[in-house]
């Protein structure tokens, strides 16, 4: 409810007078302010105080001097910058209470450069303060809107124009000029638009692990690869995965392998290919287990699964190893390794996808398959 | 002009204005360099005009100076550090001098930016008060477009202002995220490998974007020289003509003021450019670079030497954006996972989407509209340039108030994880406080700042209504005693009465003049219903009237019988003082 | 009276006798307080098995069984302590040595406490026994853990791909679901560090050989050293937490100085009357 109620509905006299004015106490309810204006008045501006340095010379030599000292520090610390620049080397550290050892250049450089700044800053800051005008100075304004014989003046000089252009008489002109207009700049958004970056085609369904670079355009035959230790490039056996160990692979011919000189290593793309290859290779006890496919597709409760979040594809490598949990650090999405990597926190929809493993005739981890769907984040025609 | 005997050309005269004085001596001697350009230019006039321009006093005026003080310096420091910088993400094997990555591959802009740190004189100390500067640059603007919108700077001229500053904070947050993604190390590229994964799950043209803008698969070379000619030429260029307007609107509009004695919505109370603000103004430049660089000094920022070179393999925990960007990815931490759809053989992630397409935006648009969803409540046109006090208008601040709370929900659940192992909590229970809380803070917020807001402003009118103490006893024939209460408002009571009485808008009569029925509108009815929202429970300010009525009791014999009405604070009491 | 007295109703001179009351307090409690009960038999002999499972049965079987063969609470798949066998000398020299064990309380996770409750020699005792039981980690050699001949740039390579996503890119610690954390690596010693890897204590996976090599490990070790040894380059690291930090600083202390240098310079004005003639009264009337 308003607190101040300005008007009463129902029985309503009109004021004998303006409202402003006194009424008698005969003349019914009248609606007034008795006597008193509607509004306060504005008391206008307070009566100026001055400052010491106003009043008294001394004080404002004493402003004088603090500001010159001020200016004074800057031109020190300009100084000290110069000096510091040429005596501090790179390597040199520094020890400062509460920060520790830290590079001495920065330090030095920060602070001079800050004492050069701050003191100027201060300085001008102060002389304003304490010696500069320091009465209110009242400017009025006028209203923003043009006059109206200035609008009317545009108007005038914009018809006539456009009179004289004879446009309204001539339409033929008007849509044809709306149409090129409309047009004209199609041929540069297209340019950008079309040039900016290949067509996916396939790429994104499509992995290292299905045979070799899986960039747009490719399409390469699926063999197996071995599972490689990253960033090491070492093969994985099968008994080096023990119950409770997490390994991080990427596929074989991607990372050069330190133990094979001779063996072939991606020369171009390889971050794209790792941003898609990315594998986590862990072991379970195969009771807890839930699933059958995910029993077969491992080997011997050895499961490797795509490292790649499906939400917006940050890596998952946080592995607990008591709650069989994958957590992924970006923005928490959590997978139960047990079941099938399912999501069971988390803004992530779709479990990570399973690569199906098998061993080869050495005892080294392979792939027996590509990926059955596309790793990493959603997308519209993912199916 | 010529007073001579008149002539018959003399008609075609008639009208013309007299020609000006010849210009005095003092004019005509203005300085060599200032002459010889106002010869050229005319700038005299204009230059003249911009020096006795006057603004008024306050330190909230100065956090907008702040933001435009560390854009500059943004502009002058990544000047510098182009210089050096190698926006490229060709491979290099890095070998400067810092141990920890000697002989670790990596590309050649994250290189360059070790370069800089370690290996160029005062390289580390301006790459450090360029993000410190674009930190200030965020905050300062935020905390300014909270100043302008709870005092209603925004209204009427300034709504074209408030529109550029809603852009120029849109693109600062962008400019930001660019440029720090810039180094390619591995905390800002699971930032754009984020982004990337948000990206291609856009509806319909989600994969083709994210290829357009790569240039191809994740993450390709293209992607840093892109971010930076978005960050060095394009941006700035929008950034830097945006500003300019905003800056020179501020001019010709003239800066709002507080209400206060002798300030009125017609006049501008406060110093000249020259001398005052040419030296407070221009000294704050000095003293924000001065800070900026004393903190770039002592505190370290985004040291991407400890983060490693990107690898899409490896992750850091406590992956996070820039402050500035936490709110998008704490609500993409907050979206449940079950907002991703699959149906015909398509995927539409809400899950995502929401968050990361469709907020930002959002966001932007909501507080760039704001002005004229006021207006069209208030039905108000008049030029606004005095300032509110925010108690003043409850609604709008509480209204702000629930917003900033929904933001910092999202800002601050995006650091649920650091949370969690600072404070020894579990994330997932912290996920849910904020997923919940999203929902239930906001409204409550709302709610407590109007009423926090209607009880300042009834305090306001009792302060008013209280009069003036005098400490003259009066005791009136029956034997009755109280203190006569001064009514007359003093000068410092007057911004506590300046405010303008509002109520809500009402309906047009169901009946026109004529008897016939009045169709009335949705969209009126809505605007009805709005203004209610607004001003139903407005409490207007003291009037002369009232202030008098309060004590009218204490004058003569009449009234002291009847009760206290509603507008005295309290009854009458002897000897206080 | 003299200077003291004459400020005694000064409105700080409460908060100060109240702050000397609570040190007096504090000082008098620390130097009269009951030492922590010390659960340890006194200093031993030679370490033998015997011993071992002495100390084993007096301070550890409560929760891993008498024989180490652990102990259910009845509460369903809860246990009380787990069975140690297979985890060798080298978890309980980790376990015991960072005084996460013996375990004060039921909790999310065995917290590293400063004080470790047993000496070195009972320690090495209980881990013969243990060691005894059946074969397990065993605590590295000198060389092993020496970062002097490990590589920090491929230690630090390694960190970031193993390590890094749960114990963050500086050592500085990171969180798990449900209130578990990987602990901040700062501080620990080189031996425990390569015990955390080889045994992989509660959440934290097993890094056995076969996963990194000892070479490999040793490398980690090296960079973590160089990592902690490294000069704060640009000034304070702020925890090393990353944007976080970074953002609250400019929030807290940037804006904080930006809003207080204008406020706190005030024009100086000479000690005159104030500005108006009369002060209302008690009632606050100039609103800021």
């Amino acid at each position: 409810m308003n607190e101040q109620e300005t008007h009463h509905p129902g029985a309503e006299v009109e004021p004998a007078s303006t409202s402003s004015t006194a009424v008698r106490l005969d003349e019914g309810h009248i609606i007034g302010t008795g006597g008193v204006p509607e509004r306060f008045t504005n008391p206008g501006l307070p009566a100026h105080v001055a400052r010491a340095a106003d009043l008294d010379e001394a004080a404002a030599r004493r402003a004088e001097k603090q500001v010159a000292t001020l200016f004074g520090l800057s031109i020190l610390g300009t100084l000290a910058f110069i000096v510091l620049y040429f005596a501090v080397d790179l390597d040199q550290t520094v020890f400062v209470p509460g920060i520790g050892v830290t590079n001495a250049s920065n330090l030095a450089l920060g602070t001079t450069m800050a004492l050069g700044m701050l003191g100027i800053g201060f300085g001008a800051v102060h002389w304003a303060k304490t010696l500069m005008p320091d009465e209110e100075v009242v400017e009025e304004r006028h209203p923003m809107r043009a006059s109206d014989e200035s609008r009317e003046r545009v108007v005038k000089v914009l018809a006539e124009g456009g009179e004289q252009s004879q446009i309204t008489r001539r339409p033929l002109i008007k849509y044809t000029m709306g149409g090129a207009l409309g047009l004209f700049a199609v041929p540069l958004v297209l340019q950008v638009a079309g040039s900016l970056g290949p067509m996916p085609q396939k790429s994104l369904s499509r992995t290292f692990w299905n045979g070799g670079p899986s960039g747009p355009g490719e399409d390469p035959e699926f063999r197996p690869l071995r599972l490689m230790r990253d960033p090491e490039g070492t093969p994985v056996k099968a008994e080096d995965v023990t119950i409770g160990s997490v390994f991080h692979i990427m596929p074989e011919g991607l990372l050069p392998n330190p133990d094979d000189p001779e063996a072939e290593y991606l020369e171009k793309h390889i971050l794209e290919e790792k941003a898609k290859a990315a594998v986590i290779l862990i072991r379970l006890d195969e009771d807890l287990i839930e699933s059958q496919k995910q029993r077969d597709w491992g080997h011997q409760g050895i499961v490797a699964y795509s490292k790649i979040c499906t939400h917006v594809g940050c890596p998952v490598g946080l592995y607990e190893q008591q709650t069989h949990h994958l957590l992924c650090p970006c923005h928490q999405s959590t997978f139960d390794v047990t079941q099938d990597c399912k999501v069971i926190f988390g803004p992530a929809k779709r479990p990570l996808p399973q690569l199906k493993i098998t061993v080869d005739d050495e005892g080294y981890l392979v792939s027996a398959a590509p990926f059955a769907e596309a790793v990493g984040p959603s997308f519209w025609e993912r199916g | 002009m010529s007073t001579t005997t008149a002539r018959p050309a003399d008609a075609l005269r008639e009208g013309d204005t007299p020609a000006e004085a010849a210009p005095s001596g003092a004019a005509r001697r203005v300085g060599g360099i200032a002459g010889w350009v106002d010869d050229r230019t005319g700038a005299a006039k204009p230059v003249g005009y911009l020096m006795k321009k006057v603004f008024p006093d306050h330190w909230s005026f100065m956090l907008g100076e702040i933001a435009m003080y560390s854009m500059i310096i943004c502009l002058i420091t990544g000047a510098f550090l182009t210089f050096w910088f190698v926006p490229s993400a060709g491979h290099t094997v890095y070998d400067g001098s810092f141990v920890p990555l000697r002989g670790v591959g990596m590309s050649e802009a994250y290189a360059s930016t070790l370069n800089i740190s370690f290996d160029i004189k005062g390289g580390l100390i301006i790459r450090q008060i360029h993000h410190w500067a674009a930190l200030m640059f965020i905050v300062a603007l935020t905390v300014h477009m909270f100043r302008v919108f709870f005092t209603g700077a925004f209204r009427k001229p300034r709504e074209i202002n408030w529109v550029i500053g809603t852009v120029l904070a849109l693109l600062a947050i962008v400019e930001g995220f660019a440029g720090y993604s810039l180094p390619d190390d591995l905390l800002s590229g699971t930032g754009i490998r984020a982004m990337a994964g948000f990206v291609q799950t856009a509806p319909v043209i989600g994969t083709y974007l994210v290829y357009g803008i790569f240039g191809g698969p994740f993450p390709g070379e293209m992607i840093i020289p892109r971010l930076y000619s978005v960050h060095i030429l394009l941006l700035p260029a929008i950034l830097i003509g945006l500003f300019t307007a905003h800056i020179g609107l501020v001019f010709v509009q003239k800066h709002t003021q507080y209400p206060g004695p002798g300030r009125t919505n017609e006049n501008v109370v406060g110093f000249p450019v020259m001398p005052v603000y040419a030296a407070k103004a221009g000294g704050f430049f000095f003293i924000v670079f001065g800070v900026l660089a004393m903190i770039s000094a002592l505190v370290q920022i985004n040291p991407v030497w400890a983060y490693g070179p990107y690898d899409p393999s490896p992750v850091t925990a406590g992956s996070q954006p820039d402050w500035y960007m936490g709110f998008a990815d704490g609500a993409l931490r907050l979206l449940p996972g079950w907002l991703e759809f699959e149906f015909w053989g398509y995927t539409l992630s809400l899950n995502i989407a929401l968050g990361a397409l469709v907020l930002l935006p959002l966001v932007y648009t909501v507080l760039g509209i704001y002005p004229f969803v006021e207006r069209w409540v208030t039905k108000d046109d008049r030029e606004h340039h005095l300032l509110d006090r925010p108690r003043n208008n409850p609604v709008r601040t509480g209204i702000g108030m629930a917003g900033i709370t929904a933001y910092s929900i999202f800002m601050f659940a995006a650091g649920n994880d650091i949370m969690a192992i600072k404070l020894g909590m579990s994330i997932n229970d912290i996920t849910w406080f904020f997923r919940i809380g999203l929902f239930v803070l906001p409204p409550l917020m709302f709610w407590v700042t109007k009423r926090i807001c209607l009880s300042l402003q009834r305090r306001d009118r009792d302060t008013v209504l209280h009069g003036r103490e005098t400490g003259t006893i009066i005791r009136t024939p029956d034997g009755k005693y109280f203190e006569r209460h001064d009514t007359e408002l003093t000068a410092d009571q007057w911004v506590l009465v300046q405010h303008d009485p509002v109520a809500p808008l009402e309906l047009e009569t169901e009946v026109d003049e004529h008897g016939v029925a009045r169709k009335t509108s949705r969209l009126a009815k809505a605007k009805v219903a709005l203004s209610r929202f607004y001003f139903a429970d407005a409490v207007n300010p003291v009037t002369p009237a009232e202030l008098a009525a309060a004590h009218h009791h204490g004058e003569e014999h009449e009234a002291i019988e009847a009760a206290p009405s509603a507008d005295e604070s309290e009854p009458a009491q002897v000897g206080r003082h | 009276m003299n200077s003291l007295a004459a400020r005694r109703r000064h409105p700080a001179a409460i908060a100060v006798l109240i702050i000397l009351g609570l040190f007096l307090t504090g000082a008098v409690y620390a130097a009269f307080a009951p030492k922590p009960a010390d659960a340890t038999t006194k200093a031993l002999p030679a370490q033998t098995v015997e011993e071992g499972k002495a100390l084993f049965r007096a301070n550890c079987a409560s929760c891993h069984g008498l024989n180490a063969e652990g102990r259910a609470t009845g509460n369903g798949d809860k246990v009380a302590g787990p069975a140690l066998a297979g985890v060798g000398a080298g978890a309980v020299e980790f376990q015991m040595g960072t005084g996460r064990m013996p375990l004060a309380g039921p909790k999310v996770q065995a917290p590293a406490r400063g004080e470790v409750k047993f000496s070195q020699d009972q320690i090495d005792a209980i881990g013969a026994y243990i060691a005894s039981l059946s074969p397990g980690p065993e605590r590295p050699s000198a060389e092993a853990i020496d970062p002097t001949k490990g590589d920090p740039a491929k230690g630090g390579e390694l960190f970031r791909v193993n390590c890094a996503m749960c114990h963050n890119f500086a050592g500085a610690g990171g969180a798990l679901t449900r209130g578990k954390y990987a602990p901040a690596l700062t501080g620990t010693s080189d031996e425990h560090i390569y015990l955390a890897m080889t045994t992989g204590p509660q959440s934290m996976p097993v890094f056995n050989d076969s996963n990194l090599s000892p070479e490999a490990k040793r490398d980690i070790i090296a960079f973590l050293n160089t990592i902690e040894e490294q000069p704060k380059q640009g000034g304070l690291s702020l925890g090393s937490m990353g944007p976080v930090s970074e953002g609250l600083f400019a929030w807290v202390f940037g804006l904080g100085i930006f809003v207080a240098v204008p406020c706190g310079s005030a024009p100086n004005r000479p000690s005159t009357p104030s500005r108006f003639p009369t002060r209302p009264s008690n009632r606050r009337s100039v609103p800021r």
